[in-house]
């Protein structure tokens, strides 16, 4: 267990992306199996103990520990799991074996209830400090050590070497620990089989459009557009009555959505978008959000935020794998298996009709009331692409509506992470409203950290230093009134109420679009700019 | 017979803890006549006192961080060697803290009380070990005085550090150390596993580390990383004072991975607040095991607690039955020495 409780260590203190490949990496190829198999599972969500609870750690350390001084401890610390692991006066009971993390998984998959507290104490006396953490941290089903279940599949990607979708092609037939694809990755097997129904098929992304390059090389009778909608991309499957839901990234969100899983009633896998519908109108993302992030939904839940799919493409239709048809193909298939599913969680995103890129620009610019308003803007696909994992260039392009630009003034600074560790890279920035003596004051609306470049980024943490007037931690605030300030244009997507934030709005994807060395502090926006458009969406 | 009451040799002033007969304050916080100072860290040796008694080691960093004339007069002691001041015989013992640094033990009419500064029960291979002395009053540190702060082995520390630089060839791995005793104790124990190569120092260890080498301490193959140079260090292990880490300074490093070494990091909150990517647990300070174990070797009559986390050791006293007090005094630990 020692190397992996090592491994969690390092994680849970490297921001970068790469390092912690890096980590994993490494970890995976230097330990043997069953042991990273089953950190694997660990790591990528699919362990989890019914019968370790937190009032057993409790209970485990009460009986070991003076109260107050266990209370002391915890006060300081603030996480059970870490103060326990801490403080835990091992019994001195010399030569105990360090239980792998194979044993622990073992041992209490077929633990009863009342053995569960003798095991932890035995286990946790057995470990060193490092070792209780990432037991009790695995007991509690939260890692939280920054890694998502596909950074860890990139990272095993990473061993044969391969692209991380070969990985999540065949991710849904394997199970810890795993060792036919550990088997297979680092050349000694075969590949497993990928037959098994119900798995995840990597998706096809588009590129950008850029309007100045593209539109010359494109004809407009070539592709097909519709509404780019503001939810998150799902895969819905239904295979030989396996019904599942994945995201993007080939996660198993399922259980999250049982309501739209009952109405698969149909033998295929959709690509679509996840929304929450009300009677077939779309509502706000921050709607959709209140579904996110939550593991089993009550039934209110799912009734005030009812979700479906909106359907866009077709990847299977009964035995037939479409995705080497062409899309105006797979487009008449899935019309028409949206038709016969009949089902009120499922319907079709249209597409819009146009005859030449000025028309489509200008129902971008305009869109119709209703749903496409909603939109984060059109997608082109080309009639006759096959449907093709990864962002191949050409076949598919998203064209964003421009987003919201607003001037706002520069208030708080704070150091960013790896690269950016000296630098103040993350910026607080506000806008002017009155206060209740009738005073113009700037109340900070959002947070922005990139939009900039590696210069404009020295420039921007030389003012920082420059104009700081005080210092918390690892923030500085720097001078920012009516007469001194820098503006910073500021581009968003769309903007929601919050009652977390002060000032009563929240940003989506805000970043740097200009700094405005030139525009005094006193010109940048009001919050009534702001209130206006919340109305208005 | 004890015809005195320990409050009768040793008492806490806004000054520090002064030894009433002896005249004279130890590890004084304000200018006085005369100190005795346990060892060379900033908030324990002050300059500008008339007359100081330390050792040997303490007086020549004193001398190294603040100039020749730091204080009037100097009178440099041997460990072991007891001189009398006042009628009270004063000998300096090794605390096992950084290199010079000593526990002050008093004798006075049948008394003994000992003040041992800061100070450490583990392996260092840059200063003399702790050594314990029998006494009725324990003048203790406690600094790391919670049950949550149990430094690991060093070594296993140490190899953090080295298999971290054999993973990430490519960066240079900066990490912040306080310049006396924690840069020559973490180089030491690098020598130890096997790491030969050139240390970097930042400029503001250079003075401190010639003194450590000057008194015996060898510590390697070193070189300086702040000259003006297109060098990127990577792979190079760098130290210096950890306020530099995320300053302008460290731009000039590959991608720096920023490590810090103090017995702080045992908690994962502290090491987050310093965004350290690779903390090390290597303190120069008693654990809360190193206390305890002190105070049962021991065994005083009384143990009073000088600057720290002193409420759980209160907790464990009672629970124990040692009688303890907290003179919770002000000025001293400087959060990144420990």
């Amino acid at each position: 267990m020692r190397a992996f409780s090592r491994l969690l260590d390092r994680l849970a203190f490297t921001p970068s992306r790469n390092a912690k490949l890096t980590l994993m990496r490494d970890y995976f190829r230097d330990t043997p199996d069953p042991e990273r198999g089953w950190a694997l599972a660990a790591l990528t969500g699919a362990l989890g103990f019914e019968v370790a609870k937190p009032s057993v750690i409790r209970r485990a350390i009460e009986s070991r520990m003076d109260a107050e001084l266990f209370a002391l401890s915890h006060d300081y610390v603030g996480d059970l799991a870490e103060t326990v692991a801490l403080v835990w006066p091992a019994k001195g009971n010399a030569g105990t074996q360090e239980p792998e993390l194979s044993e622990v998984v073992d041992t209490l998959q077929s633990a009863l209830r009342h053995d569960v507290q003798r095991l932890l104490e035995d286990w946790l006396d057995a470990l060193d400090a490092d070792g209780r953490w990432a037991l009790l941290k695995l007991l509690t089903g939260g890692l939280r050590v920054g890694v998502s279940a596909r950074l860890a599949k990139q990272a095993l990607a990473s061993l044969r070497p391969i692209d991380v979708a070969e990985v999540e092609e065949l991710w849904h037939g394997q199970h810890p620990p795993y060792e036919d694809l550990f088997a297979w990755l680092e050349h000694r097997s075969e590949k497993p089989s990928r037959t098994a129904p119900g798995r995840f098929r990597p998706v096809m992304l588009a590129q950008a459009l850029d309007e100045a390059v593209d539109f010359e090389k494109l004809n407009a009778g070539d592709y097909a557009a519709e509404w780019k909608w503001d939810g998150i991309r799902v895969q819905a499957v239904s295979e030989h009555g396996v019904k599942r839901l994945f995201s993007r990234t080939g996660d198993d969100i399922s259980h999250s959505f049982p309501d739209v899983i009952a109405g698969f009633c149909f033998e295929g896998i959709i690509d679509g978008e996840l929304l929450v519908m009300h009677d077939g109108t779309v509502a706000s993302f921050s709607e959709l959000q209140q579904r996110l992030n939550r593991k089993s939904p009550d039934a209110k839940t799912i009734t005030t935020y009812p979700a479906g799919v909106r359907a866009y493409d077709l990847l299977l239709e009964n035995e037939t794998d479409t995705r080497t048809l062409p899309f105006r193909e797979r487009r008449s298939r899935l019309v028409a298996l949206v038709a016969r599913a009949k089902s009120p969680r499922l319907d079709l995103s249209p597409l819009v009709e146009f005859a030449h890129w000025p028309e489509l620009a200008a129902i971008r610019a305009n869109p119709p009331p209703g749903d496409p308003d909603r939109a984060e803007g059109l997608m082109l696909k080309r009639w006759d692409s096959i449907y093709e994992a990864g962002r191949p260039k050409g076949p598919w392009f998203k064209w964003k509506r421009d987003p919201h630009l607003i001037d706002a003034v520069l208030m708080y600074a704070q150091r960013g992470h790896g690269k950016r560790s000296s630098f103040y890279s993350d910026y607080t920035f506000g806008v002017w409203r009155e206060d209740e003596s009738g005073t113009r004051v700037l109340t900070p609306v959002g947070k922005a950290y990139f939009g900039f470049t590696d210069e404009e980024l020295r420039e921007l943490d030389r003012f920082v230093r420059n104009n700081t007037v005080e210092r918390f931690g690892p923030v500085r605030a720097v001078r920012a009134d009516r007469d001194f300030g820098l503006v910073l244009e500021v581009a968003f997507e769309g903007l929601q109420r919050s009652t977390r934030h002060k000032s009563g709005v929240a940003m989506r994807f805000p970043r740097i679009n200009r700094i405005r060395w030139d525009k005094p502090s006193r010109e940048a926006d009001e919050l009534a700019t702001l209130e206006r458009m919340l109305e208005r969406g | 017979m004890k015809s005195m009451k320990p409050s009768d040799l040793l008492r806490p002033t806004p000054a520090g803890l002064c030894c009433v007969p002896g005249d004279f304050v130890i590890d004084p916080v304000r200018s006085v006549s005369r100190a005795v100072i346990t060892h060379g860290h900033g908030d324990h040796a002050r300059p500008g006192h008339g007359a100081v008694l330390a050792t040997r080691e303490t007086l020549a960093i004193m001398a190294c961080c603040y100039g020749e004339d730091f204080a009037g007069s100097v009178q440099p002691a041997r460990y072991g060697e007891t001189t009398l001041h006042n009628g009270v015989e004063v000998t300096l013992v090794p605390a096992g803290h950084v290199l010079g640094s000593a526990q002050i033990v008093m004798r006075a009419s049948g008394i003994t009380a000992v003040v041992s500064g800061d100070y450490k029960r583990r392996r260092d291979p840059t200063c003399a070990p702790f050594e314990p002395v029998p006494c009725d009053v324990f003048v203790s540190e406690a600094t790391f005085g919670l049950p949550v702060f149990r430094h690991p082995d060093d070594a296993g520390e140490i190899a953090k550090l080295l298999k971290s630089v054999a993973q990430f060839p490519e960066r240079t791995h900066l990490i912040g150390v306080y310049a006396l005793g924690k840069a020559q104790r973490l180089i030491c124990l690098l020598r130890e596993a096997g790491y030969e190569k050139p240390i970097y120092a930042h400029g503001a260890l250079g003075k401190l580390n010639a003194l450590y080498e000057a008194h015996g301490v060898k510590l390697g193959p070193l070189l300086p990383a702040t000259l003006e140079t297109t060098e990127r260090f990577e792979g190079a292990i760098v130290l210096a004072p950890p306020d530099t880490l995320g300053e302008r300074w460290s731009r000039r490093f590959a991608d720096p991975l920023p490590v810090f070494a103090s017995g702080w990091m045992r908690v994962k909150a502290r090491a987050r607040q310093r965004r350290v990517e690779l903390p090390l647990v290597i303190s120069d300070h008693a654990d809360w095991d190193e206390l305890i174990q002190t105070f049962e070797e021991l065994h005083p009559e009384e143990v009073w607690l000088t600057h720290g986390e002193e409420q759980a050791l209160l907790r464990w006293a009672t629970l124990n039955g040692f009688c303890a007090r907290a003179l919770s005094l002000t000025g001293y630990g400087d959060e990144e020495e420990a």
